[in-house]
């Protein structure tokens, strides 16, 4: 919001969700603020529930009913999209945001192959004839390490396997050179060895062509190897945000820090990881101020009234009271864990 | 492929050879076939002597393996009612019914796919809701009051349609056609209807559900991200990947449509076998029954076999898993 560098290409602001049910209206996320600029890579991090996988979806208008967006705008290079309607969002998707979802196995569809597959998406954005259609997909299997390309095109999805069929979603993704790829944690459904490998390439195709990624994980390694800038995500907002140095190694959130702090380090030896004590509060009973203050070995009463606007933290921006020039007033909070 | 369809081929056979033996079994156990031939002036040595020329008096293997021979060759011997042959009888009747399970068949499956997927793509709409209630009506009704009923709307109270009968016939070769005739052709709609209105139902309500369990997939959600059109994902990916469960049972109901007309036939009057074996049965005609039993197997098996195939064209999975011989869950 306050970015006035260069403008973002992808400029989510205030974004709300929420869930109508029986019982009542539950919000998912609760103003989630991000920016992706040009060509970077923006990691978007935070556990399972935190409303990673729901902003990336909302983005691109894809929220499964009765899911849907309360409030927020959604900016594209300049323009606004989320309200935009089906068909005109429609044409975006694919052409100039693509998607890489989580499961390579489930991604693709069963009954055609992957030729089809291809050459569908691009002649859906891309006004080219079939045959060039099936060299252009010939192209993209070659550049995302297919071996043999031209006689794999007629093989069917389960004749792959899971880091390959990863590669040929990635094809799809690529298909008509997207400036943004949102990409849903690409490598959670797939083995170690082959997480690597999908990252680098990853990666290495998004450097070549200059399109930004949004990579939704829960995993710091990947994060701390290939983001640029990393946004921490908390029950439903964004809690933090900076470049990845700065919020792996000095986060300014306690959230964070904790964060950080439960990350492994190889060569040392230790009895027990650190944790953060608590859980994140269940969607529909964030308390009222700050989501984090039940957790949180700093909190004052100021933490528990008033939920805490992004403020320049330490070397990166934090929704924490503690950067406040109110802090200093704030009395410490009494313990309410019994 | 070979290899199965051959694999298919034999399990098919040895379904017929089983209801082969049941066939014959009713064609040689239920009561004596002499006593049905002969009258009642007929000499012990008379009837002794028929019994030698039937060969009733060969071991039951040799017997089976002549009716075997004989079933193989469309002999099923002469009907006790009509004296004539049963498999002249049967090729007779069989136009008739082929035409009306297909026509029913060809309404339920357009009706019900089309409806079904409506349903499917439409939950909220009015129009979806009364097209599921009105389909537990037709679940619900028995096939002879939905006949009932349409004839006395159609035929009675409106005088639109024949009540029974197929209207005008024109022979094509040994096949007795009645589609080829505008009074065939009414006479056709209120019988395939009533025969096809439980199959259709069957279909809507699976096409509906498939539908909307393949919407919620990762495949169709990831190609809505690709930017495809809404036409494109709804028919070009969901519908197809509904099909193989719809094939299984269309083909399974298309087989009851043939037990089913019997009713169908019945309440329009339709010569078709159904009404042929009904007659059959009120006489006690046991090789038109034992002819009839074949016959309803071979529809079944034949058909079992055409969606045997038809998997494979649809879901290239199974075609590899059966070229090497096991298969994927």
């Amino acid at each position: 919001m306050t970015d006035t560098r260069d403008k973002p290409l992808l400029d989510v602001r205030g974004m709300k969700v929420g869930l109508p049910t029986r019982r009542g209206h539950l919000p998912i996320l609760n103003g989630v603020d991000l920016h992706v600029k040009a060509g970077e890579v923006l990691g978007v991090v935070g556990e399972s529930g935190a409303g990673k996988s729901i902003t990336g979806l909302a983005v691109i208008g894809l929220l499964e009913p009765p899911a849907r967006i309360d409030g927020g705008d959604v900016w594209f290079d300049g323009r606004r999209i989320d309200s935009l309607s089906g068909d005109d969002l429609r044409k975006i998707r694919g052409a100039e945001i693509g998607v890489i979802f989580q499961d390579p196995l489930t991604s693709l569809n069963p009954l055609y192959t992957i030729g089809y597959q291809l050459v569908e998406t691009i002649r859906t954005h891309l006004d080219m004839s079939a045959e060039d259609g099936e060299k252009r997909a010939v192209e993209l299997l070659d550049e995302v390490g297919i071996p043999a390309a031209a006689s794999r095109l007629r093989a069917y999805p389960h004749e792959f396997s899971g880091g390959m069929r990863q590669r040929v979603v990635i094809a799809l993704a690529l298909c008509a050179n997207p400036r943004l790829i949102i990409a849903d944690e690409p490598t959670t459904a797939l083995d170690v060895s082959i997480q690597a490998q999908i990252i680098a390439l990853l990666k290495r195709l998004c450097r070549e062509h200059g399109t930004a990624v949004m990579l939704i994980t829960h995993d710091m390694g990947v994060i701390a190897e290939t983001a640029d800038r990393v946004s921490v995500m908390y029950a439903g907002r964004v809690i933090e945000e900076g470049p990845v140095a700065e919020v792996v190694r000095n986060a300014s959130h306690p959230y964070s820090r904790g964060l950080m702090g439960s990350i492994p380090v190889i060569g040392e030896r230790i009895k027990r990881l650190p944790q953060i004590r608590g859980a994140m509060p269940r969607v529909g009973a964030v308390p009222k101020g700050c989501a984090f203050a039940p957790r949180c070995p700093l909190v004052r009463d100021l933490c528990r009234s008033e939920r805490p606007a992004v403020m320049p933290g330490r070397a990166t921006s934090a929704a924490c009271w503690q950067y406040s020039p109110r802090w200093e007033e704030a009395n410490p909070a009494e313990d309410v864990d019994a | 492929m070979f290899t199965y369809l051959v694999n298919r081929l034999i399990q098919s056979i040895g379904v017929l050879l089983v209801v082969a033996l049941l066939s014959f079994v009713i064609f040689n156990y239920v009561g004596d076939p002499i006593n049905n031939m002969v009258g009642q002036e007929a000499t012990v040595e008379d009837r002794e002597e028929l019994r030698e020329r039937l060969g009733l008096n060969d071991s039951v293997f040799v017997q089976f393996i002549r009716f075997i021979g004989n079933a193989m060759q469309g002999e099923f011997g002469i009907s006790y009612q009509f004296q004539r042959s049963v498999s002249d009888l049967i090729l007779e009747r069989m136009p008739a019914t082929l035409e009306l399970v297909f026509i029913s068949a060809l309404f339920a499956l357009v009706a019900g796919i089309g409806m079904g997927v409506y349903t499917g793509l439409r939950r909220d709409s009015w129009l979806s809701r009364f097209i599921l209630t009105a389909s537990l009506v037709g679940v619900s009704l028995p096939t002879f009051v939905i006949g009932i009923l349409l004839i006395y709307i159609f035929s009675v109270t409106l005088d639109w349609l024949p009540s029974f009968g197929r209207g005008e016939t024109t022979k094509v070769g040994s096949w007795d056609s009645g589609l080829l005739t505008l009074s065939g052709w009414t006479a056709i709609i209120l019988p395939s209807i009533t025969l096809g209105l439980f199959q259709l139902t069957i279909i809507l309500r699976l096409v509906r559900a498939e539908m909307l369990e393949v919407l919620r997939t990762d495949f169709i959600k990831f190609a809505r991200a690709r930017g495809l059109s809404r036409r494109a994902v709804n028919f070009g990916h969901a519908l197809k990947n509904t099909m193989v469960p719809v094939i299984t049972i269309a083909g399974l109901q298309i087989g009851t449509l043939v037990a089913f007309s019997i009713i169908t036939e019945t309440v329009f009057q339709w010569p078709g076998m159904g009404l042929l074996f009904i007659q059959g049965v009120e006489f006690a005609d046991v090789p038109i029954m034992g002819a009839y039993l074949l016959l309803a197997a071979l529809v079944f098996v034949i058909i079992n076999l055409i969606v045997d195939l038809m998997y494979a064209a649809v879901d290239p999975r199974l075609r590899v898993s059966a070229q090497r011989g096991k298969s994927t869950a």
